[in-house]
C-alpha cells in the first residue's frame, strides 16, 4: 500500500537523520582519547570572553605540545555551565583529564573522590609543595588531607577608591580601619554619590566578606571538627557589621541590596560610588571606561592595626586551581601538563594576562606584578589572606549563609530594623539547614 | 481558501465588539512590545550606558554590538546547531506524535489509559532531576555500544523530541477526536487502509493542530537551556546556552546579549509569520457533504 | 483510488513486522480488527518515552531513597539506603528544611494558579478577538508570538533590567512619570518579587495559550455561528454558547499542561533571581535546584521531587475527573 510505504520511508528517514546527526555531530570522546598522546582540558573563563581565553591559551598549549608531544584538546567552559558539567562528569566518569576549578569548590569535589590527590611525591614531580604560597595550597583541599588540586591563579580582595571623589571630600588617604571607612563613607555620601558599593544579592560576595569580618571578631563559621558554628557571637557580629553598612551607617545605597551582576563595578566606574571591596577589578573598571589613574588600590581595612593573620585577616584567598580527574586515561600526561602550567615561565605569562597573582612564589617576584595595584594584592595574599573553610559542605555553607545575608540586606533596604537578634535568627535558620 | 469573515455572516459585529477588540488588542500589543523595545534600545548602546538611567529615547546609538556578537561568541555556529537540532527534533516529534495520537484517537486497545496517563505524568517531574540520570544513561550507552550520545547533536535531538512528545500527543488526540469518524469511514470505503485514512483525511483536516504542535516542538528544542548546557561541548553547543557566553567572569555584555537575541529571533518570527496562515478554518467543513 | 503496483514489503521503521496485508473490505473504525496496528503506531513513542523520560524518572525515584551526597555521587550504587529519611526531613514542617519546603510549595501554588489563569484569559481574549480577519491580523498574530520566540535568557534579563530599583523602566514610569508611588519600590527582592515573577511568567506564557486556542478555534464549523445568528444570538452570547463549549477539549488539556509546566518552570525564576530566590518568590523548582545541585544533596532533592510528583498526580487526577464530561461509551 502506497501510504504504508510512505509512512515507512518517512520514519526511516527520520531515524537516519537522527543517527547521522549523532555520528557526525562533533562527538566529544572526552575522558582522554585513550592514548597517551592526548589530553582534554576544561579551562574556566578568566578573560574578557571565551574567545579571548582561547586566544590566550592556545599558543601556550602549542608550547606544551612541542615540549612533550602531547596534544591538548582545549575547551573553555563558561562559568554558568562549569559546575553542572563537572557534576555530570563526576557522576558518570565521563569527563576531561585536567580542569580548572574555583578554589572554593576544592573541598566539595575532594569529598566526591573524583580528583587525583596531590601527594608529596606527586608534588615533587612538579617541583615541590614549597614552590607555592601556603595559603593558596591550603585552599586546595581539606586540612589534614592531601590537596585535591594545585593552585593556578590567585586573587585577593582589595579596597578600590575613587581618587577624585576622595580629593573633593578632603580625604587624604584611604581608610585603614573600619571606623575610618565608615567616617569617610559618611563624608562621601552626598548628592547622588554613595560612600561604599556592594552586591547584596551576590551570595559568594556576601560570604567572602562575612567570613573575613567574622575572623576579625575572632570567630570561624565551622569549628575544628567541621561542625557549623554560625551563631557564635563573633560570626553574628561579623555579619551584622557587614549589613550595618547599609542598615546603620547608611553609606551603602538601598539599591545595592538587589545587585548581583557586578553592577557595583559599573557604579564605581561611573563615579556613583566612591569605594568598593572587590577582587582584582582593575580590568573591569577599564572596560567600563575608567582610566587606571582615576582609582587607587589599598588593602582591605581591619578593626585596628595592620593586616596580618588571625584577627587581622582582611581577605579570603580567592583563586583558580588546576585539578586532574582520577578517571583520566592519561594521568602521566596530566601531571606533566600541571607541571607545565605551574612552571615559572607560564605562571608569569598567564597571570600577567589575567591580572591575577601567581601562587608560585618565584614568579611573584617578576616585574609584571610590581604595579601598585598588583603589589597590594600580592601583599595581601602573602600576609593577610585566609582560605575559606575547606569543608565538604562548603557549597551548602555559601548558599545557606549567603541567602541569609541577602535576606538581611533586603530587610535593610526596605527600612526594617536589623538587630543582633534578627541576624542571629537568620544565621540560626541557615545553620539548621545544613544537613549531614 | 475562502476568506474567513465575521462569525456572524448576516450581521456586522456590534460596535461594542469592535471597540473592545481595538482597545484590548492595543493594550496587549503594548504589553508585548515594551520589553522588545527595551531590548532593541539596549542593543544599540555602548556597554557602559546599558544599565544607566532609563530614558525612553537613548542617546549615543551605535551598531557596534551587532558586529561584535559574531566574534565574542561563535554565534553563527550556535545558530546552525540550534537549527539542526530543533528542526530534526520537530520533524521526528510531529511524525511520531501523529502516529501515536491516531492510534489513541481511533482505536480501543488494552493499555490505552495507562499510556496516556504515563505520558502525561512525565510532565510532573522537575526537569532538573532528569538531568543526571539521563546523562548517566547516555554515557552507559556510549560505553556499551560506542554511540556517543552525550556531547553530540543526536543525543540532544533524541532528548528534545521526547520532551515535546507528551504534549504533542495529548493535543493531537484532542484535535483528531474533533474530526468526525465519518471522514475516516468515507476514506476506508474508498479502499484506503487505516494509514491511508490518516494521511489523506485526518492529517489535512488537522493542519492547524499539527502546525501548533510543530511550533511547540520547535520552540521547546530552540529554547531549552539546562540539558543543552550539560550535553553539548564547544562544537555542538546550541543558541540557548551559547547566549550565556556573553556573560563572562567580570562583565556581562548586555548590549550584545540583546543584539544576539534579536538577531536570532528574526528568522523565528518570520517563520511564525509564514506559518500563521495555516491557522485557519479547517477543511472538515464541507468534507463530509 | 488506484493502488500502487508495488507491495509494501518494506517494514515500518518503527521496528516490528509489517502488520500484514491491509484488508480490502471497509472496516468500522473503533472496532479492534488489527490488534497490532495501534501498538505499532505507538511503538516509537513508547520506546523514546521509556529511554528518555521514564527510566531516568525511575532512577530519580530510587535516588530519593538513598543518601546521595557529594560523597557518593561518583558511585550511586554504594550510597547508603536512607529509607524514608529524606522524605521525613522534607515533610517535617517544624524544622527549617520542611518549613521552607512547605512555604515554597504554597508560593508556587499561588503563583501557578495566577499565572495560568492570566495566561489563559489573555490568550482566550486575543484569540477570540482575532478570529475574524481584519487588516494586519497576520502581522499582529506574529507579533503576539514574539515573547514565545525570544530566547528565555534574554527576555527575562530584559525584564530584570526593567525591574531594577534605581534605573529600571518600571520604576521610572511608576514613580517619575506617573507619580503612582511615593518611593521607588523594590521588585527583585522583597514582597514585590512575587508580582515581578508573575508578570514575567505571564508575558512569556500567554502567547502559547493564544497559539493553541487559535488552532482550536479553527475547527468550530461556521454553520453553528450562522445558525445562532439567525436565531438572534448576539456576539457575546455566541462566544458563551458556542465558542467556549467547543473549545472544551482543547482548553482542558491546555490548562492542565500550563499548570504542570508553570509549576515546574525553572528557567524564568533562575534567570530573574539567580541561584537563590527571595522568600516571597521562592518557587519549588529553584528550591529543589538549591537542595540538589547547589548543595550536592541529590537524595534530598529527589525526595522533594517525588513529593512534588505525587502532589501533581493527585491534582491532575482530580482535575481530569472534574472536567471530563461523562461519556456513556468511554
Amino acid at each position: 500500500m502506497r501510504l504504508f510505504r510512505a509512512a515507512a520511508v518517512l520514519s526511516t528517514v527520520c531515524a537516519l537523520a537522527a543517527a547521522t546527526a549523532a555520528c557526525g555531530g562533533g562527538t566529544d570522546t572526552s575522558g582522554g582519547g585513550g592514548s597517551a598522546k592526548t589530553l582534554t582540558y576544561w579551562a574556566s573563563n578568566q578573560g574578557p570572553d571565551v574567545q579571548a581565553d582561547k586566544k590566550t591559551l592556545t599558543p601556550e598549549l602549542k608550547k606544551f605540545e612541542k615540549q612533550t608531544g602531547i596534544k591538548v584538546k582545549l575547551e573553555v567552559v563558561p562559568w554558568s555551565d562549569l559546575l553542572n558539567r563537572i557534576l555530570a562528569a563526576t557522576s558518570s566518569g565521563q569527563g576531561p583529564d585536567v580542569l580548572n576549578i574555583g578554589n572554593t569548590w576544592s573541598a566539595s569535589l575532594q569529598a566526591t573522590g573524583a580528583l587525583l590527590p596531590w601527594t608529596d611525591s606527586r608534588f615533587q614531580q612538579i617541583g615541590g609543595r614549597d614552590r607555592f604560597t601556603d595559603s593558596a595550597v591550603a585552599s586546595a583541599g581539606a586540612a589534614g588531607q592531601d590537596p585535591a588540586a594545585v593552585p593556578l591563579y590567585s586573587m585577593s580582595y582589595a579596597l578600590y577608591y575613587n581618587k577624585k571623589l576622595f580629593a573633593d571630600a578632603g580625604i587624604a588617604a584611604p581608610p585603614a580601619t573600619w571606623d575610618e571607612l565608615v567616617a569617610d563613607g559618611k563624608k562621601l555620601t552626598t548628592g547622588g554619590v554613595t560612600g561604599l558599593g556592594l552586591e547584596g544579592a551576590n551570595l559568594s560576595n556576601n560570604i567572602h566578606q562575612a567570613f573575613v569580618l567574622a575572623k576579625q571578631h575572632g570567630a570561624d563559621f565551622f569549628d575544628s571538627a567541621g561542625k557549623p558554628t554560625f551563631t557564635s557571637p563573633g560570626a553574628v557580629a561579623g555579619v551584622k557589621q557587614w549589613v550595618d553598612f547599609m542598615a546603620k551607617d547608611k553609606i551603602v545605597g538601598a539599591g545595592s541590596a538587589e545587585y548581583a551582576q557586578n553592577q557595583t563595578l559599573q557604579d564605581f566606574a561611573k563615579g556613583k560610588t566612591a569605594m568598593v571591596l572587590w577582587q582584582s577589578a582593575a580590568s573591569a573598571f577599564e572596560s567600563y571606561g575608567m582610566k587606571a589613574s582615576e582609582f587607587g588600590v589599598a588593602p582591605v581595612p581591619v578593626a585596628s592595626g595592620a593586616p596580618g593573620t588571625g584577627a587581622q585577616t582582611d581577605s579570603m584567598v580567592a583563586g583558580i586551581n588546576l585539578a586532574v580527574f582520577k578517571n583520566s586515561k592519561n594521568v602521566d600526561g596530566a601531571v606533566k601538563f600541571v607541571k607545565f602550567m605551574t612552571s615559572d615561565a607560564e605562571q608569569i605569562t598567564l597571570n600577567k594576562t589575567y591580572s591575577s597573582i601567581p601562587p608560585v612564589k618565584a614568579a611573584q617576584a617578576n616585574a609584571a606584578f610590581d604595579t601598585p595595584a598588583q603589589k597590594v594584592l600580592s601583599q595581601t595574599l602573602a600576609t593577610s589572606a585566609a582560605p575559606l573553610p575547606q569543608v565538604a559542605q562548603e557549597a551548602q555553607f555559601e548558599t545557606a549563609v549567603g541567602t541569609a545575608i541577602k535576606g538581611l540586606f533586603a530587610d535593610a533596604a526596605a527600612g526594617k530594623p536589623v538587630t543582633t537578634a534578627s541576624v542571629k535568627a537568620a544565621l540560626d535558620k541557615a545553620q539548621q539547614q545544613m544537613q549531614q | 481558501m475562502p476568506r474567513v469573515t465575521s462569525p456572524v455572516s448576516p450581521m456586522a459585529p456590534p460596535r461594542s465588539f469592535v471597540w473592545t477588540r481595538r482597545i484590548g488588542l492595543s493594550l496587549i500589543a503594548l504589553f508585548v512590545l515594551v520589553p522588545v523595545y527595551v531590548m532593541l534600545s539596549s542593543s544599540l548602546k555602548p556597554l557602559q550606558d546599558v544599565s544607566g538611567s532609563f530614558r525612553w529615547l537613548p542617546s549615543g546609538l551605535t551598531l557596534r554590538p551587532y558586529v561584535d556578537i559574531w566574534r565574542t561568541v561563535p554565534l553563527a555556529r550556535y545558530f546552525v546547531n540550534s537549527l539542526i537540532v530543533s528542526g530534526a527534533a520537530t520533524v521526528c516529534s510531529v511524525v511520531i506524535a501523529v502516529f501515536a495520537a491516531y492510534a489513541v484517537s481511533r482505536y480501543r486497545f488494552r493499555g490505552k489509559r495507562v499510556f496516556t496517563v504515563t505520558v502525561l505524568s512525565t510532565q510532573m517531574f522537575p526537569g532538573i532531576l532528569f538531568l543526571l540520570p539521563l546523562f548517566l544513561i547516555f554515557v552507559n550507552i556510549g560505553n556499551t555500544t560506542g554511540i556517543a550520545l552525550y556531547g553530540s547533536r543526536g543525543g540532544l535531538i533524541l532528548t528534545y523530541l521526547t520532551f515535546s512528545l507528551p504534549f504533542s500527543i495529548w493535543m493531537l488526540i484532542g484535535y483528531f477526536d474533533s474530526i468526525p469518524r465519518d471522514l475516516d469511514e468515507a476514506a476506508l470505503v474508498d479502499g484506503c487502509g487505516p494509514l491511508g485514512a490518516l494521511f489523506r483525511v485526518v492529517v489535512p483536516a488537522a493542519v492547524p493542530g499539527i502546525v501548533a504542535v510543530a511550533v511547540y516542538a520547535f520552540m521547546t528544542a530552540w529554547g531549552e537551556v539546562l540539558f543543552a548546557s550539560v550535553m553539548t561541548n564547544d562544537t555542538t553547543r546550541t543558541l540557548a546556552v551559547g547566549l550565556r557566553g556573553y556573560a563572562t567572569q567580570y562583565d556581562v555584555y548586555w548590549n550584545q546579549v540583546m543584539a544576539a537575541s534579536l538577531v536570532v529571533s528574526v528568522p523565528v518570527v518570520a517563520g511564525f509569520l509564514l506559518l500563521q496562515r495555516y491557522l485557519v478554518a479547517g477543511l472538515t467543513a464541507g468534507a463530509v457533504k | 483510488m488506484a493502488t500502487t503496483a508495488t507491495e509494501p514489503h518494506a517494514p515500518p521503521a518503527g521496528g516490528g513486522p509489517a502488520a500484514g496485508e491491509p484488508a480490502r473490505r471497509p472496516r468500522q473504525p473503533g472496532r479492534i480488527r488489527k490488534l497490532s496496528l495501534p501498538y505499532l503506531l505507538l511503538l516509537p513513542a513508547i520506546a523514546l518515552e521509556l529511554l528518555i523520560h521514564l527510566v531516568p524518572m525511575v532512577l530519580g525515584i530510587i535516588m530519593s531513597f538513598r543518601g546521595i551526597t557529594q560523597f557518593f555521587i561518583r558511585n550511586w550504587t554504594e550510597a547508603p539506603w536512607a529509607g524514608l529519611r529524606n522524605f521525613r526531613v522534607a515533610l517535617d514542617f517544624n524544622a527549617p528544611i520542611g518549613k521552607a519546603l512547605l512555604h515554597s510549595f504554597l508560593v508556587t501554588c499561588a503563583f501557578t494558579v495566577l499565572s495560568v489563569g492570566l495566561c489563559w484569559l489573555v490568550g482566550m481574549f486575543a484569540s477570540v478577538m482575532m478570529q475574524d480577519s481584519f487588516r494586519g491580523r497576520g502581522l499582529l498574530r506574529a507579533l503576539f508570538l514574539i515573547p514565545y520566540a525570544l530566547p528565555v535568557y534574554a527576555a527575562v534579563i530584559t525584564w530584570a533590567f526593567m525591574f531594577q530599583h534605581d534605573n529600571g523602566l518600571v520604576n521610572h514610569v511608576l514613580h517619575d512619570q506617573l507619580h503612582l508611588t511615593s518611593g521607588k519600590p523594590f521588585w527583585l527582592i522583597g514582597d514585590n518579587s512575587f508580582y515581578a515573577l508573575l508578570v514575567v511568567s505571564v508575558w512569556k506564557g500567554w502567547p502559547f495559550a493564544f497559539l493553541i486556542i487559535t488552532a482550536g478555534l479553527q475547527n468550530i464549523p461556521r454553520e453553528l455561528y450562522e445558525a445562532a445568528a439567525i436565531d438572534g444570538a448576539g456576539m457575546w452570547q455566541q462566544i458563551r454558547r458556542i465558542t467556549l463549549p467547543s473549545l472544551r477539549p482543547v482548553n482542558q488539556v491546555l490548562v492542565l499542561v500550563l499548570f504542570l509546566w508553570t509549576f515546574n518552570d525553572f528557567n524564568t525564576p533562575y534567570v530573574l533571581f539567580g541561584n537563590s530566590a527571595p522568600e516571597p518568590a521562592d518557587v519549588i523548582s529553584i528550591h529543589i535546584y538549591q537542595a540538589s545541585f547547589v548543595t550536592w544533596n541529590f537524595g534530598s532533592g529527589s525526595a522533594m521531587s517525588v513529593l512534588l510528583l505525587l502532589f501533581l498526580l493527585l491534582v491532575t487526577g482530580g482535575y481530569l475527573l472534574v472536567t471530563t464530561p461523562r461519556r456513556k461509551n468511554a
